[in-house]
């Protein structure tokens, strides 16, 4: 089963305890198999353990992008987590490795 | 009045390369340099240098920078504008002054204050992160508004070379430059969100050009080592086309704008700003040619009635050791490792995290479980509260040469001081920005 990672390219950014997923497709023909599949619901599934709050999805499609904002995802917060990786800055990695059903 | 404006992006955080800005600067084509120096809590690093020294507290490396850079400012005749002001951007544009009167290179640098609000701090104000008041935060040790364009202005209109500021928010640096070339007022909300989307695709300077972006095979970008650093030419109306200077590394393509564009903005129809509230839930991106993306559609709300504060304390040490393990079973190892660590150090502190590098330390668990690594590294780190107890992480970490698994190699021991941020909001009422200007010329000092 084919994998995000080959249809989209994905970056993290952080605000505070708040991880944004920024999750663009490589050809714009792709971006309707991403708007049906990567729900924020399969994120929250996907990312079990790592995002511990709410996550709202925001559609792009004049970017064929999707931004999925996770709340409570940072280990309490960049500035005192332990974590090595504060700012969750892989965290577009762990994303990508999201199976995906490839239309037709 | 100009018709077009083009404004570069030379660092995007304080410990950036200094080469890139100096060929962007030198090559560009600039009419406004832009240094973003100040993450969240690098101003509160630097109010804790001033607290030591009155002179210091600004961004460390603004001698090296300002040094390289303002020969070919002056020659080319580029104006720079930094946040590298930090903690004390009256003592930063003092100490621009004394290097131009060290290379006898004329300067005018204006200082923006204001942003330091710790004196007018409400304690007793919600914190944005968890509703609890700033006072349980405790001990404060900064405290920063984020200032918009506006507070930019009149230092623009002093006619300075060099404008230093501590906290403006990152976007406003290059909206100010905007506002007062082509006169937008602060209630044209298109025009100015059409600047914040520029200023916005900019500040974090090579992530627009394929830094932050490459993945080998799938995403490829050219001479990394050599990134050119970005620019974009801005119409009066606010429209743009990005851009970097010709035989520079990276690419600038709608793949590495898009994911800038949207870089931790967690509304994309409504990123708030001192200046605006900025919709790009419509903007586009298009190719006009190699490395050229034309950004069009941002669209503007009133801005928010409140400024955001970043608010600094101490938040105690973390003490931190590593050991690595290899070959057969290593994993194993590593594992009874953290089981003896768990044990000696469990009960001595409020928060231990133990990770397994190469393994689990980025995401907890693997995605991919098949792999077995050939090496891993443990690390553990913890919460304190005095250095000392920090200290006992490695220091035990360290015993296990002698009393833990076989193998053990390579440990390293760490402690650091924690300087925690949470936000809150004030009253622009309450936030006072003000300029001054220091200059020198060697005609001045005939006089």
């Amino acid at each position: 089963m084919p994998k995000l990672y080959d249809l989209a390219h994905c970056r993290a950014g952080d605000k505070g305890n708040t991880s944004i997923l920024s999750l663009v497709a490589y050809r714009p023909e792709d971006y309707p198999t991403l708007a049906s599949q990567v729900t924020a619901e399969a994120v929250r599934q996907h990312l079990r353990g790592i995002v511990r709050g709410d996550i709202r999805r925001y559609e792009l499609p004049q970017l064929a992008a999707l931004q999925f904002v996770c709340e409570h995802s940072l280990n309490g917060g960049v500035t005192t987590s332990l974590a090595l990786d504060a700012h969750g800055k892989s965290l577009s990695f762990a994303l990508l490795e999201m199976e995906i059903q490839q239309p037709g | 009045m100009r018709t077009s404006l083009r404004l570069g992006g030379g660092a995007g955080f304080a410990g950036d390369r200094l080469d890139a800005p100096l060929d962007l600067a030198e090559r560009g084509g600039l009419d406004y340099l832009v240094l973003e120096c100040l993450a969240e809590r690098t101003i509160a690093l630097a109010q804790l240098r001033r607290r030591r020294d009155p002179a210091a507290g600004f961004d460390t490396r603004l001698t090296e920078r300002v040094e390289s850079l303002l020969p070919i400012l002056a020659r080319r005749r580029v104006k720079l504008v930094s946040n590298f002001g930090a903690a004390n951007p009256l003592a930063a544009a003092e100490a621009i002054v004394d290097i131009a009167r060290r290379l006898r290179i004329p300067v005018k640098a204006a200082a923006v204050t204001g942003d330091d609000v710790l004196d007018a701090l409400d304690l007793d104000a919600p914190t944005l992160e968890t509703g609890a008041a700033l006072s349980t935060f405790a001990p404060i040790v900064s405290a920063n508004a984020y200032l918009g364009a506006e507070a930019l202005l009149p230092a623009l209109q002093s006619g300075a070379d060099v404008i230093v500021t501590g906290r403006v928010a990152d976007p406003s640096l290059f909206v100010g430059p905007l506002m007062h070339e082509y006169g937008w007022s602060p209630d044209d909300v298109d025009r100015l969100a059409r600047g914040t989307a520029v200023g916005h695709l900019l500040e974090c300077a090579g992530q627009l050009c394929g830094g932050y972006f490459a993945d080998p095979g799938r995403k490829e970008i050219p001479d990394m080592a050599h990134l050119g650093f970005p620019f974009a030419d801005v119409d009066p109306d606010g429209n743009a086309t990005l851009g970097k200077a010709a035989d520079t590394g990276g690419r600038i393509t709608r793949a590495t704008a898009t994911e800038q564009l949207l870089y931790e903005v967690t509304d994309p129809h409504g990123y708030l700003t001192p200046d605006v509230t900025a919709d790009f839930s419509a903007v586009t991106l298009t190719e006009t040619g190699p490395n050229r993306i034309a950004v069009r559609g941002a669209r503007g709300r009133a801005r928010p009635t409140q400024l955001k504060v970043s608010v600094g304390y101490l938040a105690g040490y973390v003490g931190e050791g590593e050991i690595g393990y290899a070959g057969t079973n290593a994993v194993a190892r590593a594992q009874l490792a953290a089981q003896i660590l768990r044990e000696r150090l469990g009960g001595r502190y409020s928060e231990l995290r133990i990770d397994l590098v190469g393994s689990t330390s980025l995401h907890g668990r693997a995605f991919d479980t098949d792999e077995r690594p050939y090496e891993v590294r443990l690390r553990v780190a913890a919460r304190a509260t005095s250095r000392e107890e920090a200290a006992i992480v490695g220091d035990e970490v360290e015993a296990l040469y002698t009393n833990g698994p076989a193998g053990g190699g390579g440990t390293r021991k760490y402690v650091t001081e924690q300087i925690g941020i949470v936000s809150t909001l004030i009253d622009r009422g309450r936030v006072r920005p003000s300029v001054t200007v220091h200059e020198w010329s060697a005609h001045a000092e005939a006089v």
